[in-house]
């Protein structure tokens, strides 16, 4: 085993996340993780090593990021089935969500999960929730502990638009508003509920609108800007943290990918997909850093070459890493089989 | 303070006793459900709570199952403890999710890093004229998912012991309260003596000819149905817990009487009295004198009127009868509907 991979290997997922606190090249440098380990997923996939169905969240990755950057590793999330990137981004080791992806003993949860269920409590990463809507009220949960404690701690919902036209949702959001719960409901509105686009699923333009019924501020963000994210998802922490309850914030963003490896979004209109690609989170922030100077271009073409590194030995890692043992199987049901 | 001196109590007042001492023991334990706190609940089971401990641990929530109840996953899965009220379990269709998806499985999705230490507590079965949607037992929505334990109160003293060692369990417990037992009132043992093990059946009445294993409310149903069997000694055992049943303690007796009769409130197709049937007869088959004969409600919706639920039910006296019959012709009788039936 080389250096590198020794180094790798005893970074914690923790580390990672502190990582981002510090410097905005590091924000772009897990947005580029996040990326290239999708694009692997597809090969990985291709190439037999993957099971069960994926969810890609290319083109989102600016939310994942903003989010792990301004909330707090004590901080707990639930998210979607669409996880890699906020489970990538929150600390969880690009073997840690490969692995899982291949049901492999070196997964974040020892390959028992699969692409749908990706946790790392470490770094406050619930078990992603396949159940569209189902993470809400759980988060909303998490911030009743602190409620009722009188901590400071907030939580944190990852939805998607799909998930907004559930009852869990709106009863969520009911009762987080009459209680002021510290949490924080984002929407990664990415336009389509699986294969359907939001206008022929939901009356209003602005899932923020719906804040509106609950008591609760809705703020549209724009999801391709990782500042703008992070000073929503800060501001909308700090008035949880203060007691003064919930907030809404939607995401506009958009899904490169279809909703699931089985889909190749053929529903979309013609353009739409290359429209937000002019408008790549990755893109807009490497830009950025260039124009302020906070990176020289040779600093980002390392930064690639860092990130593609990182990733091929995750990959290979993954691809070296046994199956779970069967026991695994009989394990963590209830505390007697723990 | 522990005190082996029984109290009398109402079983409604048994549930509360036990809310109360889990709320004083632990800091971390909550209740939440409908009309709960200033109303002291449906069925008085909470009365008084949110005076002693506050609204922020006995908590008022709007009627959004799905909302509290997941609230209480993720409230459980941050470290309280949580017991969630369904006034009536049927109320926990649409937040079924929450409970059977999400929480029985969050300790195997983060390799137990996540615990869910939730006790959900309903409200159930027929007997009081509610009607097919607040009437019936529902165990089977909960027993066979896996990580949940279940579990049904027979009378005050386990009213009290299972609620309060569901509520210190580490895992999600689901306690269903037959509703038409909450008026009964018994001796009740408090404190720590008081509690009831998850997973332990209770021997209600030692016999030698059958062995009879129930639970909730038919544990007296077959307590006035043994005298009505002359001639006939019945060992009667309460599981008090469905999952995991007792399994040990319901094959020993068997082994001894040879004989198994299970009386259950709850349908013919998929009770858990099939669980019992299966495993005592491949446990103990050759050594039976008799089939194992079930002895459940029919597979209809619970009936309002008076007479119609009484039959519905079953009853002592079809208890013995059904026994009876088994015991001298050494087959199993057909339930009283397929009589009906064939007349239709």
């Amino acid at each position: 085993m080389n250096e590198t991979v020794n180094r790798s290997s005893a970074e914690t997922s923790l580390d990672r996340r502190a990582a981002l606190q510090g410097s905005r090249l590091e924000w772009l440098a897990r947005m580029v993780e996040i990326r290239r380990v999708e694009e692997n997923v597809q090969t990985l996939y291709n190439d037999g090593h993957i099971r069960g169905s994926t969810h890609l969240s290319n083109g989102q990755e600016a939310v994942s990021v903003g989010i792990a950057v301004a909330a707090r590793p004590t901080d707990m999330v639930t998210c979607t089935y669409r996880g890699h990137g906020t489970a990538l981004a929150l600390g969880v080791s690009p073997e840690g969500v490969l692995g899982e992806i291949c049901g492999r003993s070196i997964g974040c949860i020892g390959g028992v999960g699969g692409s749908m269920h990706l946790g790392d409590t470490t770094v406050g990463l619930f078990p992603t929730f396949a159940i569209v809507g189902a993470g809400v009220p759980v988060a909303a949960g998490a911030a009743l502990t602190a409620w009722v404690r009188g901590t400071d701690d907030a939580s944190i919902a990852i939805f998607g638009d799909g998930s907004t036209n559930i009852g869990a949702f709106h009863e969520t959001l009911n009762m987080a508003g009459i209680f002021k719960l510290p949490v924080v409901f984002v929407c990664e509105n990415n336009l389509y509920g699986e294969y359907t686009r939001i206008n022929l699923s939901t009356p209003v333009e602005n899932i923020a609108d719906r804040a509106a019924s609950y008591g609760m501020p809705g703020v549209a963000v724009d999801g391709q800007d990782v500042d703008e994210v992070i000073a929503a998802v800060q501001a909308a922490l700090d008035r949880a943290r203060a007691g003064d309850g919930p907030t809404l914030l939607e995401m506009k963003t958009y899904r490169y990918s279809g909703h699931s490896r089985a889909d190749p979004g053929t529903y979309r209109p013609d353009g739409e997909l290359d429209a937000w690609k002019q408008r790549d989170p990755i893109d807009i922030l490497r830009q950025r850093l260039l124009e302020s100077g906070d990176a020289t271009d040779q600093e980002i073409a390392d930064l690639d070459v860092r990130v593609e590194e990182r990733v091929a030995q995750a990959v290979a890692s993954v691809l070296a890493s046994p199956a779970p043992d069967v026991a695994e199987m009989l394990r963590h049901v209830t505390a007697t089989t723990g | 303070m522990t005190t082996t001196q029984p109290t009398k109590l109402r079983v409604r007042q048994a549930v509360l006793q036990a809310l109360h001492d889990e709320l004083e023991s632990d800091p971390d334990v909550i209740v939440m459900g409908e009309d709960i706190a200033t109303a002291g609940g449906a069925f008085k089971c909470t009365e008084g709570l949110v005076d002693t401990f506050g609204p922020r641990r006995v908590i008022d929530t709007p009627i959004s199952e799905m909302g509290f109840l997941g609230a209480a996953v993720g409230a459980a899965a941050t470290g309280l403890k949580p017991v969630v009220e369904m006034m009536f379990v049927e109320f926990i269709g649409v937040a079924l999710d929450q409970l059977t998806t999400e929480a029985s499985r969050l300790r195997y999705l983060s390799r137990g890093q996540v615990t869910v230490p939730l006790v959900v507590r309903a409200s159930a079965g027929a007997g009081l004229g509610f009607g097919c949607q607040h009437s019936q037992m529902l165990d089977y929505w909960f027993r066979g998912v896996g990580g949940l334990k279940v579990c049904v109160a027979s009378n005050a003293q386990n009213a009290y012991g299972l609620l309060r060692a569901a509520i210190r369990d580490p895992d999600p417990v689901v306690v269903l309260e037959p509703r038409i037992l909450y008026g009964e009132r018994q001796d009740v043992v408090l404190g720590e003596e008081g509690i009831v093990p998850l997973g332990e059946a209770r021997l209600v009445a030692a016999g030698d000819d059958v062995t009879i294993v129930t639970a909730g409310a038919m544990v007296s149903v077959a307590e006035q149905a043994a005298p009505l069997m002359s001639g006939t000694s019945c060992e009667i055992i309460d599981l008090q817990t469905l999952v995991p049943w007792d399994k040990r303690a319901v094959v020993d007796s068997v082994s001894r009487t040879g004989r198994l009769v299970v009386v259950e409130e709850g349908p013919f197709t998929g009770g858990w009295s099939n669980d019992v049937a299966a495993h005592v007869s491949a446990e103990l088959f050759g050594s039976l004198r008799t089939p194992v004969l079930r002895i459940t409600c029919p597979d209809v919706p619970v009936p309002h009127s008076t007479e119609l639920e009484r039959r519905f039910l079953p009853s002592p006296e079809y208890v013995a009868e059904q026994t009876t019959q088994l015991i001298e012709n050494g087959r199993t009788p057909s339930p009283w509907w397929a009589r009906e039936e064939k007349a239709l």
